[in-house]
């Protein structure tokens, strides 16, 4: 259950709207059932009450929507942000890709969102997902009503939140959190622990499920490039689907690579991809790195902050000492 | 299995002869290893040319079916495939594989009509061959018109056939108009569109249009200012294509493919469609 | 009918596996998925794999053909082979109609002898589905999630699987199991049909009509300003195309191997954006007209080309699947819940 309830976020975007102060909420919006949630624009207070949503499953972060939103109007737009979207916030506002002027963000707090995927697992054909007793009960089709623990339905980027402290907003609902210090490089130190044919089995193994939908890429706020290159006819490596097994995997670390130092590790990519490949392990791998090789950083968790892959300073580390970043690497 | 025609699959082509048509058109002349036509066609329909490694594209086929011994397509540089078509020198084989589309409907709704054919550009080589097959079978059509019109006198495509054979024919006369004045150019000056309501056409014929989407917009407003009905006008799209057979998926306008159900329409038809080309 | 008792379902893939290179669905880490049975694989128990069954006939990328280049000569390399005979068990009843979709494409005249191999020599043991989830809703397109089509019917009970020949390859199929199925009547599986059908009764989207789509609307929907609405958090990917078990779209690629050219089919999506880009421009330059496409194919050009049969099956893999939670379901909802003029 969400610390917030949906009405306080409801009075608070129609308040808003009432005031003039934006004309539009990026909010989620409730499907069919309890847990398909889809990003919308809403532009009343009736649109709201018809259809704004705030539950455990308000996954999606809005950060990237931005781009897109402010190009429409110069009207300010309200967005509602969970403490890992405020990262994303930052960065991009960092990279300059949307006008800080034209938003009015609000801040919400975050429990954790549940992986309705894991809720699946465990329950086959869900008339509903409710909390009870600091419980989530999923009233099933066909064996009644299942009471799970609400740890076991949390992604992993969830269950390894690295803040729930809001790093932008103009206003801020509820109490203010602390950045966690979870295990969130544990599942990397594990790989790194590997040995080399190991590894490279176990990433065999997870991107040969890829189907080249571009949906961790299409998702991604660090993805924002006009024209991306496997998309670009001339660029050699614009191609739908996998040409070889080679060129699956290439898509990930290129990828993984373009956005190093830039990736807030804010799970996007693991949570949309169709096939559950664990693709935010990728970018960890790169968070963990340029912490130990440059110090601690965190993208986005400060505007105008320069990550240290683009920022040289003289007693940067020597490539030859940077090789090494796991006992078998 | 292997015994079974695979229409994906295309067949060599020879280039035999390349002719520098304009300063961005060459006209390829294409058969097969063993000298003959790859294959029969209608007016109006097209065939997938590629060069494997760079890529596929449909052309339409320029030649007239009445000429039995090769084909010709005329081929503007605008992309990957065709700026390496452009490059090739005469002996070069490529694939060919078709003819996909329908036609132009010659021997029905044509027949003994008198013919109008407006063209821009590039729009030419998809009327050149259904312009010499009604020049090949003159007693089954009326009087032919002719427009075309270009940016430059040097952006004409196929000047020298149009001025050397079509203009000599008799009951066949040609209108040529440029974009701008030039010093050597003593003809019309101007867009055919308002050539065309210049030259005031009856009404009593059947008008085919080839050309740039905007060209067309305004020939299509001015046939009709002229009392022309959408039923009297024909002409060809544009889409991309992959396949050429109506099965990949990109080339419909609502849900017509234009590679099997195209190119070739009527003004009237193409109001039954979204509008999304 | 025949029949035979679960204890001994190794033995039949066993059997089968002897005259066919059998699949079935099994349980993956990331969901069920079909494989290639060999001894010590089980059948999964999940209602359907994540990947549809369309692959069996129409695979992500295949190579089409290669390419020798020596001077200003080609030769073009025919590489198509003939498929081995294979059987695919579990296929539920969406998926098996998504073939009708497929073939309706692939094999109208001039035929993809590709595809066309694939499905000669493949036999479908289709499976009944006993516990349909909130996201299925075949009965929306006519398709009985309790009586699915295929070359052999299976109905799986507490104790037994129950198998019905439908076709010539379904008879040839079954002389295999000759000996180790038995005779059976009817009765377990017509009663598991009723329960199925008052399942499939009180499902969530047991109400939802595609009455309002079909055949000749395309002037009716075009234009409907909802469009706009439904495709505004779109990202542009291709999770609900690729899933899906009837999309088809295809691209046709070039692969230069340094040896020679390989042309190679691989799925596409009229999600992406160079879809239908081409150097004279672009018919479907906002993602609300790609968005757009996708559905009216499905509800209206499909079935305006193929006797009004809708390229829609309800199997509920976009409605799972997509990052954004927007699909199929939601779009007709909105769309034909509206009044028209």
């Amino acid at each position: 259950m969400q610390e917030i309830n949906c009405e306080v976020l409801v009075s608070k975007a129609a308040e808003l709207l009432e005031k003039g102060t934006v004309d539009r909420v990026l909010g989620w919006k409730a499907g069919e059932f309890d847990y398909d949630i889809t990003p919308a624009v809403f532009h009343s207070e009736q649109e709201l009450k018809d259809g704004f949503v705030w539950n455990d499953f308000c996954g999606a972060n809005f950060s990237k929507y931005l781009i897109k939103e402010t190009g429409k109007s110069e009207n300010k737009v309200l967005v509602f942000l969970k403490p890992c979207d405020t990262y994303s916030f930052n960065q991009l506002l960092t990279e300059h890709r949307f006008d800080r002027e034209k938003v009015y963000a609000v801040g919400v707090p975050c429990s954790g969102m549940l992986d309705i995927g894991k809720v699946k697992q465990s329950a086959e054909g869900i008339a509903a997902v409710r909390e009870e007793g600091g419980e989530v009960v999923v009233d099933t089709l066909y064996d009644g009503s299942i009471s799970l623990k609400r740890e076991a339905l949390l992604p992993d980027r969830c269950a390894n939140c690295k803040s729930k402290k809001h790093v932008a907003y103009d206003e801020l609902l509820g109490e203010e959190g602390e950045a966690v210090s979870s295990a969130r490089f544990d599942e990397v130190e594990k790989l790194e622990r590997m040995t080399p044919d190991e590894r490279f089995a176990f990433w065999q193994g997870e991107l040969s499920r890829c189907i080249r939908c571009n949906a961790c890429r299409d998702v991604c706020p660090a993805c924002t490039c006009e024209k991306c290159v496997f998309d670009n006819p001339n660029s050699g490596v614009e191609n739908k689907a996998a040409a070889n097994s080679f060129e699956e995997k290439m898509f990930h670390v290129i990828r993984a690579f373009h956005v190093a130092g830039r990736c807030t590790d804010c799970g996007e990519c693991s949570r949309v991809c169709p096939q559950h490949i664990p693709l935010h392990l990728l970018n960890r791998k790169f968070i963990k790195d340029i912490d130990s090789f440059y110090g601690e950083y965190q993208a986005g968790a400060e505007v105008g902050s320069r990550a240290p892959i683009v920022d040289y300073k003289t007693d940067d580390l020597e490539p030859g000492e940077a090789v090494g970043g796991g006992e078998n690497a | 299995m292997t015994n079974q025609k695979e229409p994906l699959i295309p067949a060599i082509g020879v280039v035999t002869d390349i002719r520098m048509d304009t300063p961005d058109v060459k006209t390829f002349r294409v058969v097969t290893p063993e000298g003959k036509k790859a294959f029969d066609h209608k007016p109006g329909q097209c065939a997938m040319l590629s060069i494997p490694g760079v890529g596929e594209a449909m052309f339409s086929i320029t030649s007239s079916p009445t000429n039995t011994e090769f084909m010709e397509f005329s081929i503007k540089k605008c992309g990957c495939v065709t700026d390496w078509l452009h490059s090739m020198e005469v002996g070069q084989q490529i694939t060919i594989r078709g003819p996909y589309g329908n036609a132009f409907p010659v021997d029905t709704e044509f027949a003994g009509k008198d013919m109008l054919f407006i063209a821009g550009g590039i729009g030419l080589a998809p009327l050149r061959s259904v312009i010499n097959y009604c020049r090949h079978y003159r007693d089954r059509y009326g009087k032919i018109d002719i427009v075309y019109g270009s940016r430059s006198m040097q952006d004409l495509v196929d000047y020298q056939e149009i001025i050397e054979e079509w203009s000599q024919d008799a009951g066949v006369n040609v209108y040529l108009t440029i974009d701008r004045e030039q010093s050597e150019w003593s003809g019309h000056v101007g867009f055919v569109p308002n050539y065309v309501k210049e030259l005031g056409f009856s009404t009593d014929k059947i008008a085919v249009l080839c050309g740039p989407p905007i060209m067309i917009k305004f020939t299509l407003a001015g046939l009709q200012e002229l009392g022309f009905d959408k039923t009297q006008v024909y002409t060809t799209m544009e889409l991309r294509m992959k396949c050429g057979i109506g099965k990949c998926g990109r080339c419909n306008i609502g849900a017509k493919y234009v590679c099997k159900d195209g190119p070739v329409f009527r003004c009237d038809q193409l109001d039954e469609l979204p509008d999304e080309y | 009918m025949r029949k035979i008792s679960l204890s001994k379902l190794d033995a039949l893939f066993a059997e089968i596996a002897a005259a066919y290179a059998l699949y079935l669905p099994v349980d993956t880490k990331a969901g069920a998925k079909f494989e290639r049975w060999e001894a010590g694989k089980t059948l999964s128990d999940a209602l359907n794999t994540v990947r549809s069954a369309k692959d069996f006939f129409f695979p992500q990328t295949e190579n089409l053909m290669d390419f020798k280049m020596e001077g200003k000569n080609i030769e073009v390399i025919d590489t198509r082979s003939e498929t081995e005979d294979f059987a695919v068990f579990g296929v539920r009843a969406c998926d098996v109609k998504s073939f009708e979709v497929l073939d309706r494409v692939f094999l109208s005249e001039p035929a993809d002898t590709y595809y066309q191999n694939r499905r000669e020599h493949g036999v479908i043991l289709s499976l009944a589905c006993t516990k349909p989830v909130e996201t299925c809703f075949c009965g929306t397109f006519g398709i009985d999630a309790a009586s699915p089509e295929g070359d052999v019917v299976c109905h799986k009970t507490e104790d037994a699987l129950y198998l019905d020949a439908k076709t010539e390859k379904g008879q040839k199929l079954m002389a295999e199991l000759e000996n180790i199925t038995e005779e059976a009547d009817a009765a377990a599986v017509d009663a598991q049909k009723e329960l199925i059908h008052e399942r499939m009764a009180k499902l969530p989207l047991a109400n939802l009509s595609a009455d309002a789509f079909g055949d000749g609307k395309t002037s009716e929907f075009f234009d409907a300003p909802e469009w706009s609405e439904l495709s505004q958090s779109c990202l542009g990917c291709g999770t609900c195309t690729f899933v899906c078990p009837t999309c088809q779209c295809y691209d046709i690629k070039d692969f230069n191997t340094g040896h020679g050219v390989k042309r190679f089919r691989c799925w596409d999506s009229c999600m992406y954006s160079e879809f239908t880009k081409m150097s004279a421009g672009q018919p479907r330059l906002t993602q609300m007209e790609r968005f757009r496409q996708r559905f009216m194919h499905k509800l209206v050009y499909y079935p305006t080309n193929n006797d009004g049969l809708f390229s829609c099956v309800g199997c509920g893999r976009c409605v799972a699947k997509c990052p954004i939670q927007m699909n199929i379901v939601k779009v007709m909802k909105k769309l034909g819940g509206r009044k028209h003029d």
